[in-house]
């Protein structure tokens, strides 16, 4: 049972239902990062995949931008408690990535430049749930927001959308990433309230 | 999972922000750097919640202190930087975070860089080090608006006299008269003449605002710290919207 803070009363109200649970609404779009905004030129950019051993796709800058891309309206969730509704976004879905790939990979852990990781399970990359996103709001995605490109994961707290993405290793067991190992949840379903190791 | 602090005193540090000391009997210890959920709720079940950095060092005494500054529009911090009174209860989660962390049994030199509000864990950083007798070296530098806004005023000064603290302030927008230094940004020569060179292999913690630990953040690189020394915390909406 909650304790009541005596004297406040707050802007929503407990039937608010947009939510997930200890979330508010934000209008901005504040930076999380655990280090540095690496800055990548487009000619060095580069995205693989790969099964750990093996690199099975490889695109550069413009044959990733030759690939059929999607525009996405969503709502993102910061394990912060910031929510941000209906962020539009532009990028290529997973599917299309992983379009003719053999695995029987269970997981995916994402790296990034600046060594940035995050683990998910595969099937949270597939159906319609992920992207490589670019643009945001119809702009280039900004160096501080991931870009040029991020990983988008909308169904999950925000760490797991990993800015700077770099390449995504296919995996027939989960290991840890960055924030998984530090103390934050292996999952991170927002509606669930998965933050923290324990949840 | 949320713990219950009770409110033991309250300290004002500038004109809109103020230092919250809780007791938490069942509190399971920090780590300096970490932060706490802290959750409001109201006679109609509605709550909100923020994360706040925690200012006091470790400590065994279920003590956890919390600088929390009144944000335009805000939501939370109103309350706790106005409202809240001594005796009042307020609920906890954490501590959270094992990145941003300082840990006593790190002897690199330290070089911190606070953006206003910024310095709340680096204070817990200064502090767990202080009370640890760390070998570390802490340097620090505070980007601050004006001399009014300066958080733990007394506090910093009395550790550059007795512990060893080098400090140097960098205002933006008012400085003390006679200040060598013109208000403004910090820049190249500032971190050139205040921070610890990158030779040394110094670990840096850069807290602040987004624009701030961005500005920050790229000149230690460019001076010649690798990015994976460089451990940052933002906080604040991006842009440079004021």
């Amino acid at each position: 049972m909650a304790i009541i803070s005596r004297g406040f009363s707050g802007r929503g109200s407990a039937g608010d239902k947009k939510l997930p649970p200890g979330q508010y609404v934000t209008t901005d779009f504040p930076v999380l990062s655990a280090g540095p905004t690496p800055r990548i030129p487009l000619d060095q950019w580069e995205l693989t995949i790969d099964d750990g051993k093996n690199v099975l796709r490889r695109w550069d800058w413009k044959s990733f931008r030759d690939l059929p891309t999607e525009t996405i309206t969503v709502d993102i969730h910061c394990v912060t408690h910031w929510s941000k509704l209906g962020t539009s976004w532009e990028g290529v879905s997973l599917d299309t990535l992983l379009e003719d790939i053999e695995t029987d990979a269970s997981h995916a852990l994402v790296h990034s430049y600046g060594g940035y990781t995050t683990n998910l399970p595969l099937p949270d990359l597939q159906n319609m749930q992920a992207w490589i996103a670019f643009r945001f709001e119809h702009e280039e995605l900004a160096p501080e927001h991931g870009g040029p490109a991020r990983l988008l994961v909308p169904h999950l707290y925000l760490w797991k959308s990993a800015k700077w993405v770099h390449g995504i290793t296919l995996m027939r067991q989960d290991t840890p990433g960055f924030w998984e190992r530090l103390g934050y949840h292996n999952y991170g379903d927002p509606w669930r309230e998965q933050r923290y190791w324990g949840d | 999972m949320w713990h219950v602090g009770k409110v033991t005193a309250l300290h004002k540090e500038t004109a809109t922000a103020r230092t919250i000391i809780l007791e938490v009997a069942d509190w399971p210890g920090h780590v300096a750097g970490q932060h706490v959920d802290v959750r409001l709720t109201a006679a109609d079940g509605y709550s909100a919640v923020r994360s706040y950095s925690i200012a006091s060092g470790p400590n065994s005494e279920g003590r956890v202190e919390l600088t929390v500054e009144l944000l335009p529009n805000g939501e939370v911090s109103p309350y706790l930087s106005q409202e809240l009174t001594v005796g009042d209860r307020l609920e906890l989660r954490g501590p959270i975070g094992g990145w941003f962390v300082w840990r006593t049994h790190q002897t690199e030199p330290i070089q911190l860089v606070a953006g206003g509000s910024g310095i709340v864990p680096l204070m817990s950083m200064i502090r767990s080090g202080t009370s640890a007798r760390s070998a570390a070296s802490f340097r620090l530098l505070y980007s601050v608006r004006e001399p009014a806004a300066v958080f733990y005023s007394d506090e910093l000064q009395e550790l550059t006299i007795n512990e060893g603290l080098s400090l140097t302030y960098a205002y933006t927008r008012v400085a003390p008269k006679g200040w060598p230094r013109p208000p403004g940004r910090i820049d190249t020569t500032l971190i050139t003449d205040a921070t610890w060179p990158s030779n040394l292999r110094p670990t840096c913690y850069v807290c602040g605002p987004t624009s701030f630990v961005e500005i920050a953040a790229g000149l230690l690189i460019a001076s010649g710290h690798s990015p994976e020394m460089v451990r940052t915390e933002r906080f604040g909406p991006t842009g440079d919207r004021k």
